[in-house]
């Protein structure tokens, strides 16, 4: 690909800025990603968000919950647009991966990054 | 019990609907009215994914709603009826059915609409609207969840 992939986090509240902080504060990249936040948006205002954003370029959509208005969006705008893939239950430990592994078309970046997502949920023994 | 809840929500099933009030609630059924997600089969399966198999979702459009809505009300489980604008709410309303109080959970900017409280926006048409649901006698309050405290409509139209 001659564009590397990029990332946009679509979460409720301030979520999505807390993660590009930690992204950033953790591997020194600050360019891979782009919050955006639900507040205030109806499907509409969020679709406007979401598509300034991804700016008619390569991307991995974020989202927070495997439902709702983040969600719904997101999927409307990625079946329009076969360089756009979805991934839900986003978390640190797959963004981290993700800013390292952006040569990948966005449907196989997606589904790495619910794997190493996945792979970070665990219950350690105390 | 019967439909405890119904709401005015442009995000129609999200998490205020399914965890903020459906778990207080116990809720075992959502119908989305909504004429264009009844219409789609990939959408439908969307609102879906967001809500545990425990609780059903019926999908309906405000046709189809306003024939099976003594149907849900006679339901032994706890419903919660959404659905996007209020025109949807107002034609159910208003036809012979025993919608007594109606949740403004969501309505969010659009050209046309002002501020009234931090998640309900409306044109003076749309709060003209829900000031003559109020005089029929239907309690319109804004509630986006259930902690917080319900605002009359007086209040912010």
């Amino acid at each position: 690909m001659s564009e590397p992939l990029h990332g946009v986090i679509v979460t409720h509240a301030a979520v999505a800025q807390a993660l590009l902080a930690a992204v950033a504060a953790i591997t020194g990249v600050h360019d891979a990603l782009i919050p955006v936040s639900n507040d205030g948006c109806d499907s509409g205002a969020l679709a406007a968000r979401l598509t300034q954003a991804i700016a008619g370029r390569p991307a991995v959509l974020f989202v927070d919950l495997p439902g709702g208005s983040c969600l719904t969006t997101s999927v409307r705008l990625a079946r329009a647009n076969a360089d756009v893939a979805v991934v839900t239950g986003v978390n640190l430990a797959m963004l981290l991966d993700f800013v390292f592994h952006r040569d990948l078309a966005p449907a196989a970046a997606a589904t790495r990054a619910a794997e190493a997502g996945s792979r970070a949920i665990r219950t350690p023994a105390a | 019990m019967s439909i405890a809840l119904y709401r005015i929500d442009d995000r129609l099933i999200h998490g205020q609907v399914v965890v903020g009030w459906g778990q207080p609630l116990h809720v075992g059924f959502i119908v989305l009215v909504d004429d264009t997600v009844r219409g789609s089969a990939w959408e439908q399966d969307l609102y879906r994914m967001g809500v545990p198999p425990e609780i059903e979702v019926v999908f309906a459009s405000t046709a189809e709603a306003a024939v099976r809505l003594p149907v849900w009300e006679r339901d032994p489980r706890v419903g919660i009826l959404v659905a996007g604008d209020i025109d949807t709410l107002a034609a159910l309303s208003g036809n012979g059915h025993r919608v007594r109080r109606i949740n403004i959970g969501g309505l969010h900017h659009r050209p046309g609409r002002s501020e009234r409280l931090r998640y309900v926006y409306l044109t003076d048409d749309e709060a003209a609207q829900l000031r003559a649901l109020a005089a029929r006698g239907i309690e319109v309050t804004a509630q986006d969840v259930p902690t917080a405290a319900p605002v009359p409509l007086r209040a912010f139209t």
